[in-house]
């Protein structure tokens, strides 16, 4: 039958369109984000290396996602190992994956309506806060199918010939759990570099993530710029799956939960 | 391992989340118990007066009605796209179906202003598909800032989705059941009738209501592909919370849109498990 092929060509071929044009028109020539392009060049790209915001925002984005994940993968794992060994109620499994059935934009109001008393609006810990919400789900779905998935004989052995649990955790069954606590990591990254809605609610003046100067810069301008952006973050995102993906199986794992 | 390390294991974990997420989602609840007066002061309360005030508003009414239409039109269009996709990436043994597998739900970890600003460019006044219509003399549509927008972008927002709930579902899909009905002669669109179609009927209702949930709970394609023209629940509660300050008003209707999501999640976990049955 060649009617399915067809069909899922249309369907690939809707899916994949904003992504493919963003790449091609990030690299107009033209001051408006208009179709055709009249010309090519890189001058966007150059504008955005020089433009001091979006520079910052980067900074800024960066350095909160390596902590959330950081976070993520402290609190995440020692709960993820004794759900997967069943020393803890399945429910708390549940309870841990909780934030993920509600919008985001929901949580990001009831965070505000937290912190704004607090004085927490636009502070690192705040904006930290609000990302771990999310990324801790992620985090403790993968880890609990990566420690489910280690063979226990190895950390028996260890225990018969003397090791004390704690390190028989650190020395045999976290070096096993290696592939899972990369894409965890990797995982925690990604979410927290491209949250959006959560941070809306969080960011101030004087603190900014990425997704939000192209959130705000969309809502006000249309030129090739956000295009440029855009194209970085898809980029980015890419070249960390596609690498963990070598390393470690990360569609697989993704596929899986 | 012992229950008590266990429970100390967990314990940082489910503390973080009591604080960044129990928490808020109970101060959320208590506001919408407050009221706010004509000029817009909050004063605090324990009454229905905000959920009476919205209820009472027929433009509230007519908002939400919008919100389900749009998520309904966006889960079946995403559906009716996405289920081929997912059909034929079940059945291929092309050596490309890892990686048409990974591109089916890449965007999932592209920003969705991403893929919005895609859009833009694509359905915009001054746009590829406006563009195309002047080559041929036709006239302009507009595409951008309006309902039309929000529809295509949203179904293409949810289409990674409803793929991995259909491929998920179509585990009770037996190749062997489509060919024994086309060695006794069934042709092949007749195969799909009969066969194929209500083996994945349970693929299908799972996929449609998993799109349409998310798409209620969207909001940066309906804000920025709106362009402030469109108004569904999503961003109502965004504009009550940051345009005009009306915390309360925020929370009720963020506690109207958690209900509306529970009960589409208890059917969905009923069809799951019909469909499993």
């Amino acid at each position: 039958m060649k009617v399915t092929p067809l069909l899922a060509g249309i369907g690939y071929a809707f899916l994949l369109s904003p992504l493919a044009i963003v790449a091609l028109m990030s690299l107009s020539d033209d001051q408006y984000l208009t179709f055709p392009p009249h010309g090519f060049s890189f001058r966007w790209y150059v504008a955005l290396a020089h433009n001091a915001a979006m520079l910052e925002a980067a900074r800024t984005s960066l350095a909160l996602a390596a902590t959330v994940a950081l976070i993520a993968l402290l609190l995440g794992v020692p709960a993820a190992f004794a759900l997967a060994r069943g020393a803890a109620p399945a429910v708390v499994a549940g309870v841990l994956a909780a934030p993920l059935l509600l919008p985001t934009l929901v949580i990001g109001l009831g965070l505000l309506m937290v912190l704004q008393p607090l004085g927490l609006v636009a502070t690192w810990p705040g904006l930290a806060l609000g990302h771990l919400v999310v990324v801790l789900p992620f985090v403790v779905r993968l880890m609990m199918s990566a420690f489910a998935g280690l063979p226990p004989e190895m950390a028996e052995a260890a225990s018969t010939l003397g090791a004390r649990p704690w390190r028989g955790f650190v020395l045999v069954t976290l070096p096993m759990a290696l592939p899972g606590l990369i894409a965890s990591a990797t995982l925690a990254f990604l979410v927290s570099f491209d949250e959006t809605v959560i941070s809306l609610f969080l960011v101030g003046p004087r603190l900014v993530t990425l997704p939000i100067a192209l959130f705000r810069y969309t809502e006000s301008r249309t030129d090739p710029l956000v295009a440029a952006l855009a194209v970085v973050l898809i980029v980015l995102s890419a070249t960390v799956v596609l690498v963990v993906d070598r390393l470690a199986g990360f569609t697989r794992t993704i596929a899986r939960s | 391992m012992r229950r008590s390390t266990g429970w100390l294991l967990c314990a940082p974990a489910l503390a973080a989340l009591a604080i960044a997420f129990v928490w808020p989602m109970l101060v959320l609840l208590r506001m919408s118990l407050n009221v706010t007066d004509e000029s817009g002061v909050l004063i605090p309360a324990w009454s229905l007066a905000t959920y009476k005030r919205l209820i009472g508003d027929s433009y509230n009414w007519g908002m939400s009605w919008d919100s389900l239409v749009l998520s309904a039109t966006a889960a079946t269009a995403a559906v009716l796209l996405s289920y081929p996709m997912a059909l034929f990436l079940f059945r291929t043994h092309s050596r490309w179906r890892g990686l048409l597998a990974v591109v089916a739900v890449a965007p999932l970890l592209v920003s969705g202003t991403a893929r919005v600003i895609g859009w833009l460019v694509i359905l915009g006044d001054h746009g590829l598909i406006n563009a195309v219509l002047s080559f041929f003399g036709l006239p302009a549509v507009t595409l951008i800032n309006n309902w039309a927008g929000v529809r295509i972008g949203l179904t293409e927002s949810v289409m990674p989705y409803a793929t991995l709930a259909l491929l998920a579902g179509f585990g009770r899909l037996d190749p062997r059941l489509e060919e024994a009905a086309s060695t006794l002669g069934s042709l092949p669109i007749r195969t799909f009738w009969r066969v194929t179609l209500p083996l994945t009927a349970g693929a299908i209702g799972a996929a449609w209501l998993l799109a349409f949930v998310l798409s209620i709970s969207a909001f940066i394609t309906p804000h920025l592909m709106g362009g402030g023209r469109v108004f569904v629940l999503a961003t109502e509660i965004y504009d009550a919370a940051t345009q005009t300050l009306d915390w309360p008003a925020a929370a009720a209707l963020s506690v109207y849109t958690l209900m509306l999501l529970f009960v589409l999640g208890g059917a969905k976990v009923a069809i799951s498990r019909r469909s499993a049955a």
